[in-house]
């Protein structure tokens, strides 16, 4: 048998390197409280919390529930909790090929979400139709449902799906928390027939 | 006796006599074509008949011929005999104008679906089918997919570009 050659010497771990901790927003601090901006505060609970919804449909799905497995854990970033009522969920996450007689559930699922929602559109076929280019299958999910972050791949690797997430993590600590009720935000949902 | 694809082959001739035709057989499985009225009358004479028993249905689909005009769609149908295990194949021409087929639920119920599933592709007309209505595709969809004149790509894409994939352009 030929001997293992790496990873043979165990790492103690190390409280410094091993926990990661957000920094705080930039504020004022005082003596027993701390000012910040409301939009910088919500926007740091909010993104390392986010709950995705995965509407996992065919490859990308599998590549997801590795995603979520141990060796690549999705759930050090507040992703712990996968619900699949979209009503108690943040983030939809369309894992795999859309065909054209799922798009309508795909899109009641969207308008089942609570404000705020974002959209996660994972691998080629979500993305824009993929390799399927053909009468069954809708040509990327962005026809029917404004999408925030694209990961394209077939399928992407997993670091390229926490990539996306943490690129969803900057959006949504970012984001300003009147958007959702302003006119550009309005003319966008108007532009794809939601209410 | 053995049933062997001879002996299917001088049972059909002697019952239908002409109507029954082009017999050949491709990989060793008898297949043979008959006038679209007549396809239940085969089919029923395969399933009663005590030595034939062609009990099973296999499959049930369409292949459009379009350079054969006036019989463009061939509605095959696949029979197994189960106890004897022999397959034989079955074909029925229309012409694409008016694609009429009497439809074979009440003999077979998996003709159910799969004659949904040819119609949903081809556009064969099944007289007497109990739901005829799209099964895979949009129900509102126009267009009979799998036919030779429809083409391969959604033609909702903008961004495919001819030259990139080979087609036309000056790189030929």
């Amino acid at each position: 048998m030929r001997p293992v050659r790496f990873n043979i010497h165990a790492k103690q771990p190390d409280a410094r390197t091993a926990v990661g901790v957000a920094d705080a927003p930039p504020g004022y601090p005082g003596d027993g409280f701390f000012t910040a901006k409301l939009s910088d505060v919500v926007g740091l609970a909010r993104k390392n919390s986010i709950w995705p919804l995965p509407f996992a449909t065919s490859c990308c799905g599998i590549e997801f529930m590795a995603t979520m497995g141990s060796h690549y854990d999705l759930a050090r970033f507040g992703s712990e909790r996968v619900g699949f009522s979209p009503r108690q969920c943040d983030l939809l996450m369309v894992m795999g090929t859309i065909a054209k007689k799922m798009a309508p559930v795909v899109k009641q699922v969207y308008l089942q979400m609570a404000e705020p929602r974002w959209v996660l559109s994972m691998g080629a076929c979500a993305c824009s139709g993929g390799i399927f280019d053909t009468y069954s299958v809708l040509q990327g999910i962005d026809q029917i449902i404004p999408v925030d972050i694209y990961v394209p791949g077939c399928p992407p690797r997993p670091e390229a799906v926490i990539d996306g997430i943490m690129r969803i993590q900057e959006l949504v600590g970012m984001e300003s928390i009147r958007r959702r009720n302003g006119d550009r935000y309005k003319e966008l949902m108007e532009s794809y027939g939601i209410q | 006796m053995p049933l062997s694809n001879e002996f299917i082959q001088t049972r059909l001739q002697e019952k239908f006599g002409d109507s029954v035709s082009a017999f050949e057989q491709p990989y060793g499985m008898l297949s043979f074509e008959a006038p679209h009225e007549m396809n239940l009358k085969v089919m029923q004479y395969l399933y009663d008949a005590e030595d034939l028993k062609f009990r099973f249905l296999t499959d049930l689909c369409a292949v459009h011929y379009p350079d054969q005009p006036g019989r463009e769609l061939a509605v095959v149908y696949h029979l197994h005999n189960l106890t004897d295990n022999i397959r034989i194949r079955f074909r029925v021409h229309v012409s694409i104008e008016k694609p009429d087929v009497f439809t074979a639920t009440n003999l077979f119920s998996a003709a159910n679906w799969m004659e949904r599933e040819t119609y949903d592709f081809f556009g064969v007309n099944f007289i007497g089918h109990p739901n005829l209505k799209r099964i895979l595709n949009v129900d509102e969809m126009d267009y009979f997919p799998m036919r030779k004149e429809f083409p391969l790509e959604d033609q909702v894409r903008l961004d495919k570009d001819d030259e990139m994939f080979g087609r036309g352009g000056s790189i030929n």
